[in-house]
């Protein structure tokens, strides 16, 4: 199942080999050229020599990981995020270790020898340390090296109504749907660019889309939902199961309103579900690529996500195939407008 | 002139971010390794060094950059008794500049002092905060605004006096080292590549206002688009207080960067020819890819491949920066010879994922 | 020109929203330029051919949007929730008036709670609904605002709202209207979504690629109670940026700006801001550099309903600008 294979390849920001490998494979018999770039990037082309309008779509391929900086002398390893998580999401968690994926623990002091006070702070990321069993620094070197990421042991599962459970939906559900749209026939130019490093700054996106000088662009993301507990409704920014949500503003880029316009109305018209993201924080790859050379026109499609940048993140599968519904909708009308010209 | 003694030169100079212009002039002046010159727009020093090759045959376009700025202090107001209130122009810890002796680069270079409110006339808990900045002023010695207005205008600099000096052995400390070692890293470069065969073409970049944005950078890596770019910055250096895992050692070499700002090819390759040569050298991982020019030059345009060289730097933003400069020396000799190794075929592997 | 600004400074237009003041302007300035358009990302771009072979591209931006508010709920007894769009600090939000484009008015106020713990989250717009089903037929979640208040006339000074930076517009309409011949090609840029991080300017700096980019905004005053450390005064002429948090001006630029206000006998002073931004901090770093700099407008009260400045520094920048226009750029571009 492709979304499980995806969530359960490992790829930090600026080491995405791994899930590069996997679309690569999933991509190549549906499109003309495959290529990559200086950063790493993957630009998967349909209709190169086709007349437009150019379709820039982006998904980026790395996730939030934890980069050893350090091997103690007693085999403990020293790590700082790469990519933005909550340090309190990490205390008794498993993880996976490098390339060759030597399982580890993050651990700390037990409750029991803790004092009362010290439980109502939450534990300083220094005070944190990565266990992989090695009894001292050489044992542990001949397994990992200073630059290896640690990621979260999680494995997907599909749960409850509807729902998944994984690693990485963000944004591992963003190249799930481009993929999806590769497969399909399209007859005007289509670039899916599945970039890298987002998370440490939005770094690739830009770079493609300078490749690519598109006249359109879709982002797929998986953004926050927060319809849970202790969360007052005009601060849930989008809720899970109610529908992809398409962004008006955050705090990389305002979406092109006539395109949003657009894609609300094709939504209303063919009953697709959707919701409008509330929140103005976050960025994504749209940021950079509306921002490409002259300017171009860009919209971003989310999934909503419970709990993203932590170790299990939740998703509802019908916001997917609504994503996906949408999406199709949007260039199957850029087909039908571009047939009439 | 040895580079050593240009370097020192150099850093005792003043080159606030935006004003580079003098260390431009003494680096054009005392550099006899370079074929070609060049200011850009925004006044980065672009030379050029090129190796030998069959004309007309395409060969690896190379960037080094390193920072010729540094941080200072820019006068925002003149207050009626004479005291200048400034600003900073890049990050400064606050609680070096008190007490400081400066320069105030007026109509005529003007000696000053940094005050604050004396100690014994603070309240108590204010004697235990750090002094904020914008309780600071600069006492340049005239006693009326009208007096200083003929000498010093709004938006005028001052830098922090320090000359560099030498310490035991291959050791140096002054200010404005952050980067100007790393300038000095790509002249020792340039000097031992006259003893190599090279064919690629190397800009060595003296880059400006890093300080304040990675600026210098931005525009001149759009202007030369290199097949590869190598940023030469400072990195945090061991010393009390900081553990190990978080700083570089002194007198190891240069720390090889690795990271998403690094492409992973150009890491290795480095990492060979420092074993290779005998180079000393370090491990600098960093999950964090901003800080140095190597975050501007790999996303011009449609990417470039980028490594990250820093030269371990004690007591970094501070007048008193120390450094090994036997560590600098190794950094140029590193870049030299890894220029030297390269070839046609292993640049265009570089976009290959 | 106090109409102009009028006009300019009541209409909306908040990032990513600046047709009404693009409509404006083009009305304005339509009949005295050669060419006008819109581009991708809503930038008004609007040129006068130079007259010499030998003329120069001078590129000159003042953005037309807004910092504004965008509705983000919309509760079960019709009231809004809201987020910000570019910089709005909260105290100066409770009992001011928002509007829609439709013309739509609200109040803002803020539940109730300690001011020291008042956030954005905390307030809400009040649209006089009387019901959810009411306030939906009115108003859309993902639908933007402006700050709703009249221009105020004082005499020499003038307050509005959004005089950052429709007062930098309303300069370079009336530049555009005084001035005659220039050898230069000039691109008057009438920039988008500056308030969101310069991003009209970034685009329309690498399509036009001038050889002098100059921005026209406002700047904070030192002259107000206990107020920031700075030199700058309402009344003291046209600034001459020095640095802000997005560019350090080319001292070249500076001292030909100095020069040209010198020999025009245009009032001027020097300015430095220790935080914040203009559209000439994207158009520096744009390809591999451009010369530019900022003619800034000291502004009191930025960022509020009732921003102000002085019709004699106003007056200052449109000679300046004009001074700019047709000056000889030989030596400033040589290098």
């Amino acid at each position: 199942m492709l979304l499980k294979q995806l969530t359960e390849a490992c790829g930090a920001p600026g080491q995405e080999g791994e899930v590069r490998a996997l679309i690569r494979s999933e991509v190549a018999p549906y499109v003309d050229e495959v290529r990559t770039d200086a950063l790493g990037n993957l630009i998967a082309v349909k209709n190169p020599t086709s007349s437009g309008p150019k379709v820039m779509l982006a998904a980026h391929m790395d996730e939030v990981a934890l980069m050893i900086l350090g091997i103690e002398k007693n085999g403990y390893l020293r790590f700082r995020p790469i990519g933005g998580i909550d340090p309190r999401v990490l205390v008794a968690k498993a993880v996976l270790v490098g390339e060759k994926k030597i399982p580890g623990v993050i651990g700390s002091k037990p409750i029991h020898l803790q004092k009362p006070e010290e439980r109502e702070r939450p534990i300083s990321i220094d005070d944190l340390l990565i266990d992989i069993g090695a009894k001292s620094q050489e044992e542990a070197e001949k397994l990992v090296k200073l630059g290896d990421c640690a990621y979260f042991a999680t494995s997907y599962e599909e749960f409850g109504q509807d729902k998944v459970k994984a690693k990485a939906l963000d944004d591992r559900v963003g190249c799930a749907l481009l993929i999806e749209l590769l497969k399909d026939s399209w007859e005007f130019p289509l670039y899916a660019a599945f970039t890298v490093q987002e998370e440490v700054g939005l770094r690739g996106a830009g770079v493609a889309a300078y490749q690519v000088q598109p006249d359109i662009a879709l982002v797929f993301e998986g953004t926050t939902a927060s319809d849970v507990p202790e969360t007052e409704p005009h601060m849930r920014s989008t809720s899970v199961g109610k529908g992809p949500a398409l962004t008006v503003m955050d705090r990389s880029v305002i979406p092109h309103p006539p395109l949003v316009r657009e894609l609300i109305e094709l939504a209303q018209r063919q009953g697709i579900p959707y919701q409008i993201r509330r929140s103005n924080t976050g960025g994504t790859d749209a940021g950079q690529i509306q921002l490409t050379a002259g300017g171009t026109k860009a919209a971003v499609i989310s999934v909503p996500c419970r709990y993203i940048h932590s170790a299990a993140s939740v998703m509802n599968k019908q916001d997917f195939t609504n994503a996906l519904k949408l999406a199709r909708a949007y260039l199957q009308s850029l087909q039908e407008r571009k047939g009439e010209q | 002139m040895e580079i050593k003694q240009l370097f020192q030169e150099i850093a005792s100079s003043a080159g606030v971010s935006g004003y580079e212009d003098k260390i431009s002039a003494q680096l054009q002046a005392a550099c006899p390794w370079a074929d070609e010159f060049r200011r850009d727009t925004l006044g980065n020093l672009i030379m050029l060094k090129r190796g030998k090759a069959e004309p007309g045959k395409k060969v690896p376009r190379v960037m080094l950059a390193a920072h010729m700025d540094e941080i200072g202090l820019i006068i925002t107001k003149i207050e009626k008794d004479g005291f200048l209130r400034f600003s900073t122009i890049g990050g400064f810890d606050q609680r070096v500049l008190l007490g400081q002796e400066v320069t105030v680069h007026g109509r005529r270079e003007l000696r000053g002092v940094i005050g604050a409110k004396p100690p014994h006339i603070q309240k108590p808990d204010e004697q235990k905060k750090a002094v904020k900045m914008e309780d600071l002023f600069i006492d340049i010695g005239f006693d009326s605004a009208e007096a200083v207005e003929e000498l010093v205008g709004i938006g005028d600099l001052a830098t922090i006096n320090q000359k560099a000096r030498a310490l035991q052995g291959s050791f140096v400390a002054g200010k404005a080292f952050d980067d100007r070692a790393g300038v000095a890293a790509i002249l020792e470069c340039f000097k031992a590549l006259d003893s190599l065969n090279f064919s690629a073409e190397v800009y060595g970049v003296a880059t400006v206002q890093e300080e304040v944005g990675l600026r210098g950078a931005i525009t001149s890596t759009y202007g030369i688009v290199p097949d590869i770019g190598i940023a030469i910055d400072v990195g945090f250096g061991d010393s009390p207080g900081l553990p190990e895992w978080q700083t570089i050692k002194l007198s190891g070499g240069p720390a090889i960067g690795l990271g998403p700002h690094v492409h992973p090819a150009l890491h290795r390759r480095m990492v060979d020819t420092a074993k290779e040569w005998r180079i000393p050298y370090s491990i600098d991982p960093s999950p964090y890819p901003g800080g140095t020019d190597a975050y501007a030059i790999q996303v011009t345009q449609a990417g470039i491949p980028t490594i990250l060289l820093s030269i371990p730097l004690r007591y970094m933003h501070t007048p008193i920066e120390t450094l090994d400069y036997d560590d600098v020396k190794n950094t140029g000799r590193l870049m030299a010879l890894f220029i030297a190794g390269l070839d046609n075929e292993f640049v265009e592997g570089l976009t290959c994922f | 020109m106090k109409d102009i600004i009028r006009t300019l400074t009541e209409a909306f237009g908040p990032s990513g929203y600046e047709g009404p003041v693009r409509d404006l302007i083009a009305g304005m300035i339509q009949s005295r330029v050669d060419e006008i358009s819109t581009d991708v990302m809503g930038n008004l771009i609007a040129v006068k051919r130079g007259s010499s072979p030998e003329g120069k591209k001078i590129m000159f931006s003042a953005h037309a949007d807004e910092i504004g508010i965008v509705v983000t709920h919309i509760d079960d007894n019709g009231f809004l929730r809201f987020t910000n769009v570019g910089g709005l600090s909260v105290e100066t939000l409770i009992g001011n008036r928002v509007r829609f484009e439709s013309g739509l008015i609200g109040v803002i106020y803020r539940e109730k709670g300690e001011l020291k713990d008042l956030a954005l989250d905390k307030l809400y717009i009040d649209i006089g609904a009387e019901s959810k089903e009411d306030a939906e037929s009115k108003v859309r979640i993902g639908e933007f605002a402006i700050i709703h208040r009249e221009f105020t006339d004082l005499g020499n000074r003038m307050t509005a709202k959004s005089m950052d930076d429709r007062i930098g517009c309303a300069i370079l309409v009336q530049a555009i209207m005084e001035l005659g011949d220039s050898p230069h090609t000039l691109f008057f840029v009438f920039s988008s979504q500056e308030e969101v991080g310069l991003r009209g300017a970034r685009t329309s700096a690498y399509t036009i690629n001038p050889d002098l980019g100059i921005a026209l905004d406002v700047t904070l005053t030192g002259d107000v109670p206990e107020g920031p450390r700075m030199a700058v005064a309402l009344g003291k002429g046209a600034a001459i940026k020095v640095k802000d948090s997005s560019m350090i001006t080319h001292p070249k630029v500076k001292s030909f700006l100095a020069k040209l206000a010198a020999e025009g006998g245009i009032p001027h002073q020097f300015e430095v801001l220790e935080r914040g931004g203009t559209d000439a901090g994207a158009i520096h770093l744009t390809r591999d550099g451009i010369l530019a700099g900022t003619i800034s407008i000291p502004c009191r009260y930025v960022h509020t309903a009732s921003e102000m400045v002085d019709m004699r520094d106003v007056r200052a920048c449109v000679d300046l600008v004009k001074a700019v226009a047709t000056a000889d750029l030989t030596a400033l571009l040589e290098n």
